[in-house]
Order: structure tokens, then C-alpha cells, then sequence
């Protein structure tokens, strides 16, 4: 019922704009806005926060199905409701729960998550961005976050920073947009996902006061990667929505066109290609809602749930892009042109094999979990 | 004075999936084939629901006759804000071959055993197009009827009922206990909302059979042969207008 419900919205907010919207890189926002009236702003929230007290199975079902109609809007969607309003909703304590949730539950204010920097990606915990404690206990913090989904249009941004001499001396802070000394710098141009802002957030002696740091200092480390982890099964979703898509309009064409005489799905070549296609999205789909369901049911617990997360998400990403280029082939000289969306649903899934976890770093997390015991070599 | 609502939501083969023809040609095939509620069934069912949120009702309750599955349809309308449901379970060759008379029946006995105002229904469904079970059920229950409704107003404890007519609106006035039928301009049903989703799963759905209501089910028809459209034919092309006119002539058409 609720992927029926989730696709009857797709169909009738986010299909009649996505075409345009990713040809000008804007971003729905009456629809997203609409995605507060319909309950799944506050996906994982507990109901007596106001959330819609479901979990990885029932996000991953929504991104899946907004997906394959619009990825940019999914994508925005995971920034806002997964990074920045389940974390709130985790780890956040009663008042910043009061403060914060419900606008952003609602729709009325849109979030999103800040980790990476210029010179931390894969390296995340390389980051330079620091909080320094004042003697009124506030926070003064400096530094600068990028590739940011929701950025140029978000309000409230989940930050995190260094507030200790190691690299596992991080904090998090509940960042407004209005706050003193914080900015947001350009909106990038990008590949895919074009509907879904994406830009820099700069902090220059933000003052920000105690009340916004979430949970103790320097204890973010352990939360920051149980979000990754909860971020990937559900953005392997995001790509299992666009292979999908991408699928079901290569398969229509292939009983449509014809060359030679024949339907173009009679020739094998074609056959491969939607087969091929068909059983990768299909075993994608099987270890994703696995792992999505092994999160909602707490049957596995830190590194070996990671490595099940980073699993999913690494399979699932390539899946989709390698799914998107199939089917652009199948589609020939049509496939190369916005006549079919399956072009921009291939530029949207490269950015899967990127964000949440490069590829790289996915196997990097399942290496040192398969090969534990040699870790120090691993370093 | 607050109303009780009865809605009916009938199971349908989805409006957008193409129907194909059994082989032995007894009827289409619906294993395996996406179901969803009756679009004008829906349609009944937001009317309901906008009638609670009004406080025009106090309660809505939906009925769906048909086999286990039609317990899907009762959560769809659950979900979308109705209080509670009750299956009457019919299956078989009985489901096969259940026609209004029998679902009018089962209305009005259950209209009057939940004390119910109001019996909101789609004016037809969209399998079999019969257009004739809210017209049985208001007689067999002799209350008036007020079909096609495309906007329903209380005043002064009677109902006001804007109807499509052919060739314009009519505007009825009826008593309660009424029986009404939703037209397709009536309202636009709303997406289920997820909170409601979660609710839905836990009101409360009472299964009954015909047998519990009194009602026989017992086919009154038989099918001889269910059969495809006729393929259509191609066009021909003319030389010119007065041929084009000499043609349609020819044919009947003008």
C-alpha cells in the first residue's frame, strides 16, 4: 500500500516536471513539500516524535518508488529524511526533537547532512572543520562542507566537526541557515541528478550555541557510520527504482520496434542485454531489502552490518548504471536522446557509484571486515 | 445530528492493466493480475471520509463482497480514513457470478444491522459496468436514491445532491436515510498518507458470510461465452469530399 501510494504521487507531482527540471537544474519543491502531507518526511521518526515510526524496509520502499520516476527528488528526499531528520529523530535529545522535527516533518523546512569537505571524502574523517568550546559553552566553528545535497535550499543542516586533537574527535551540530558567520557558497553543476541542489556550506566563526551539539562531544564517530550505513541500503534502493525504470522501457521498445521485419526483442543480442538486466536488478533487489530488513530487526550490529549495507549499495549502484547504459543501447539512437528518460536515469545512477560510499570505499569496508585479521597490513 | 455512513468498495481488475480473454472463453483472466479498488468506489469513499471530517458523520464503515483478497481493498479504504470494514466473504463459482441484486441485498441488510444514514456507492464498477446496485439497494430498502451525485450538501437534516444528467445538472433534494451514487466529478480521492497506512493495519476489519446476513448468493446467471471485441478494421482513403459524403451515405452514417 505504500509503494502504491508513494507511485500514484511519483506519477502525478514528480512525472509532468522532472524532464524540464533536470534541463534547467532546479528542484521540485511544491512536490517535496507534499511529501510532508503525505507522511514521509519523518520516514524513521518514532510516532511519538511525529515521524511515521517505520524503518529501513518501509524508506527504502518509498526511495524505490520515487526513483523510478525521479531520482533528483529521491535523492533530496534521502538528504532531508534519512542524513539529516533521522539522525535528529536517533540521536537527538528531547528539546532539539521539539525544536527541529516538526518543521522539517511537515515539509516546511528542508534538511540535509553535512560530513564531506574539499579534502575529505572517502576520507571522512580527515575532515579539517572545527568547533572550538567557548567559555559561555557555546561552539565557535570554522571550516567549509561540499558536495552537499539540499545546500543551496535547505534550512536545517546536521554537521559534523572536530572538537579533539584525533581524527575520532568529532561532534555533531545542529546548524541553521540564518545562523551568524554561516553561508552557503556555489551551486554545482553537475552530471545527474540535476533536480536535486546540490552545493557548499561555509562556516566562519559560526557561534553556535550548546544546546544544538547532538549527544556528547566527541562521540559522533559510532552515529556518523551507523547513518552511513542506513544511507546506502536505502540509496541502493534509489538505484534499484531507476534500473527498474530503465528496464520496463527497454523491455516496451523492444515489443514495439521493429527493424529488419522482426521486433527488436526477437533478435538475441537484445535478449541478453533485458535478460542480463532483468536477473542483476532482481538480485540487487534481494540483498537490499535483506539488509534493509536486517537493520529494521537489529540482527546485525556494527562492522558485519556495515559490510551488509556497503554490499547492497555497492552491487546495487553499478547495477543501475550498467542497467541505464543497456538500456540507452537497446533504445539505440532513441536511448541518446531525451525522447526517453533512460538517458538522464543513466546520468542520475552514475552518481550512486559516488555518493554515500565511492565504490572504493565500499570495498575498502567489506575488505577489512573479510580480512580481519590481517588488518594492519590492510592500513 | 451526526451520520452513519455505509461505503461500498468493490475489487477490481486495475484500470490500467489489459484485459485478456480466458482461453475456454468463461471470463478474463485475473490470476496474477494487478487488482485496486473501483476508481467511482474511491471516489465514494473520499465523499465519506470528507463527510467525518466535516462532523457530518460520526463513523464510516466500508463493506467489500469477494474472496479473501478483497481484504486489500478494505485497507486501501482504511488507510484513506474510513473507521472500520467488514468482508463479507464470497468465493467460487458464487464470486464468479455474483451480480448487484445479490450486493444490494447484502447493502441493506447491513445498512440496517449497523443502523447506518447514508450508503455512499460508486455509481458502477468498472468490471462490469452494471450501474444497478445503489438503484436495488435504495429500493430494496425503500429509501430514496440520489444517483450520479457530483456534489452533496446536508441542509436541515435532508441531503442536497447535484447530479450529472444527460445534458446538464439536476438538483435533488432526499431525505435520510438515503442511498447516494458517486460520480467521477464528485471529488478527487486523496493518496493514502503513511501514518494512515500504519493506522489502517490496525482497525478493525469483521469477516461475515451472506449466510450471516440472511443473504443466498446463489448464481442467477449463467455465462455462455465471454468474447473479445471485434478487432477493428482499417480505414479506406478517398479521392475527395463528395465521395467521402457518397461513402458515409453508402454506410448509414449520414
Amino acid at each position: 500500500m505504500l509503494a502504491e501510494s508513494v507511485k500514484s504521487f511519483a506519477k502525478e507531482q514528480l512525472a509532468p516536471k522532472i524532464e524540464h527540471l533536470d534541463e534547467i537544474e532546479g528542484f521540485n519543491d511544491a512536490a517535496f513539500r507534499k511529501l510532508g502531507d503525505l507522511g514521509l518526511l519523518g520516514i524513521t521518526v518514532a510516532e511519538e516524535d511525529g515521524g511515521a515510526g517505520m524503518g529501513a524496509v518501509a524508506a527504502t520502499i518509498a526511495m524505490e518508488e520515487m526513483a523510478a520516476v525521479d531520482a533528483s527528488t529521491t535523492l533530496s528526499y534521502l538528504a532531508h529524511s534519512i542524513l539529516c531528520v533521522n539522525q535528529i529523530g536517533r540521536n537527538g535529545s528531547k528539546e532539539q526533537k521539539q525544536k527541529y522535527l516538526p518543521k522539517l516533518i511537515s515539509g516546511e523546512h528542508i534538511g540535509g547532512m553535512g560530513m564531506s569537505e574539499p579534502g575529505a571524502g572517502s576520507d571522512a574523517l580527515g575532515m579539517l572543520t572545527r568547533a572550538e568550546k567557548q567559555a559561555n559553552g557555546a561552539y565557535k566553528i570554522n571550516g567549509s562542507k561540499t558536495w552537499i545535497t539540499n545546500g543551496p535550499n535547505g534550512d536545517i543542516f546536521y554537521c559534523y566537526a572536530k572538537t579533539g586533537p584525533t581524527k575520532k574527535d568529532l561532534s555533531t551540530f545542529i546548524i541553521e541557515k540564518d545562523m551568524v558567520g554561516f553561508s552557503k557558497g556555489k551551486k554545482f553543476k553537475k552530471m545527474g541528478m540535476r533536480a536535486s541542489p546540490t552545493g557548499e556550506l561555509w562556516f566562519t566563526d559560526v557561534m553556535v550555541p550548546e544546546a544544538n551539539r547532538v549527544g556528547e562531544e566527541n562521540s559522533s564517530v559510532k552515529s556518523m557510520m551507523r547513518n552511513l550505513d542506513i544511507e546506502r541500503i536505502t540509496i541502493a534502493g534509489l538505484s534499484l527504482g531507476i534500473a527498474r525504470n530503465c528496464i520496463e522501457v527497454a523491455t516496451q521498445y523492444s515489443k514495439e520496434r521493429k527493424q529488419f521485419g522482426k521486433h527488436i526483442g526477437a533478435f538475441q543480442q537484445v535478449q541478453e542485454r533485458l535478460t542480463e538486466a532483468a536477473a542483476w536488478y532482481e538480485a540487487c533487489r534481494a540483498i537490499t531489502y535483506q539488509a534493509a530488513k536486517t537493520w529494521d530487526l537489529g540482527l546485525m550490529q556494527g562492522k558485519e552490518a556495515s559490510m551488509m549495507a556497503a554490499k547492497a549499495k555497492l552491487q546495487a549502484a553499478q547495477m543501475a548504471t550498467q542497467v541505464g547504459l543497456d538500456a540507452i543501447q537497446i533504445l539505440g539512437g532513441y536511448g541518446y536522446t531525451r525522447e526517453f528518460p533512460v538517458e538522464r536515469q543513466m546520468r542520475d545512477a552514475k552518481l550512486i557509484e559516488i555518493g554515500a560510499g565511492t565504490n572504493e570505499v565500499l570495498r575498502l569496508v567489506i575488505a577489512r571486515q573479510m580480512l580481519g585479521e590481517i588488518a594492519d597490513e590492510l592500513k | 445530528m451526526a451520520l452513519r455512513v455505509l461505503v461500498g468498495c468493490k475489487r477490481v481488475i486495475d484500470y490500467a492493466v489489459r484485459i485478456r480473454v480466458k482461453p475456454d472463453k468463461t471470463g478474463v483472466v485475473t490470476d496474477g493480475i494487478k487488482h485496486s479498488m473501483n476508481p467511482f468506489d474511491e471516489i465514494a469513499v473520499e465523499e465519506a471520509v470528507r463527510m467525518k471530517e466535516k462532523k457530518i458523520a460520526s463513523e464510516v464503515i466500508a463493506v467489500s463482497c469477494g474472496p479473501m483478497q478483497s481484504q486489500e481493498t478494505l485497507r486501501t479504504a482504511l488507510a484513506m480514513g474510513v473507521d472500520r470494514g467488514i468482508h463479507v466473504d464470497v468465493s467460487g463459482k458464487d464470486y464468479e457470478l455474483l451480480q448487484p441484486i445479490h450486493v444490494s441485498k447484502i447493502l441493506a441488510k447491513i445498512a440496517q444491522e449497523e443502523k447506518c444514514d447514508i450508503i455512499l456507492l460508486g455509481k458502477q464498477a468498472i468490471d462490469d459496468d452494471s450501474n444497478q446496485t445503489a438503484q436495488m439497494t435504495a429500493s430494496l430498502l425503500n429509501w430514496p436514491q440520489a444517483t450520479y451525485a457530483s456534489k452533496i450538501e446536508k441542509t436541515n437534516g435532508e441531503l442536497q445532491v447535484l447530479r450529472e444528467i444527460d445534458g446538464g445538472l439536476e438538483t435533488v433534494r432526499v431525505k435520510i436515510p438515503a442511498v447516494i451514487s458517486a460520480d467521477l466529478r464528485l471529488n478527487e480521492p486523496r493518496y493514502a498518507t503513511l501514518p494512515n497506512i500504519m493506522k489502517a493495519k490496525k482497525k478493525p476489519i469483521k469477516k461475515v458470510t451472506p449466510g450471516d446476513l440472511g443473504v443466498e448468493t446463489d448464481p442467477r446467471i449463467e455465462i455462455l461465452s465471454v468474447e473479445d471485441p471485434p478487432e477493428r478494421q482499417a480505414g479506406i482513403k478517398v479521392e475527395d469530399v463528395d465521395t467521402l459524403i457518397a461513402k458515409l451515405k453508402e454506410v448509414g452514417r449520414i
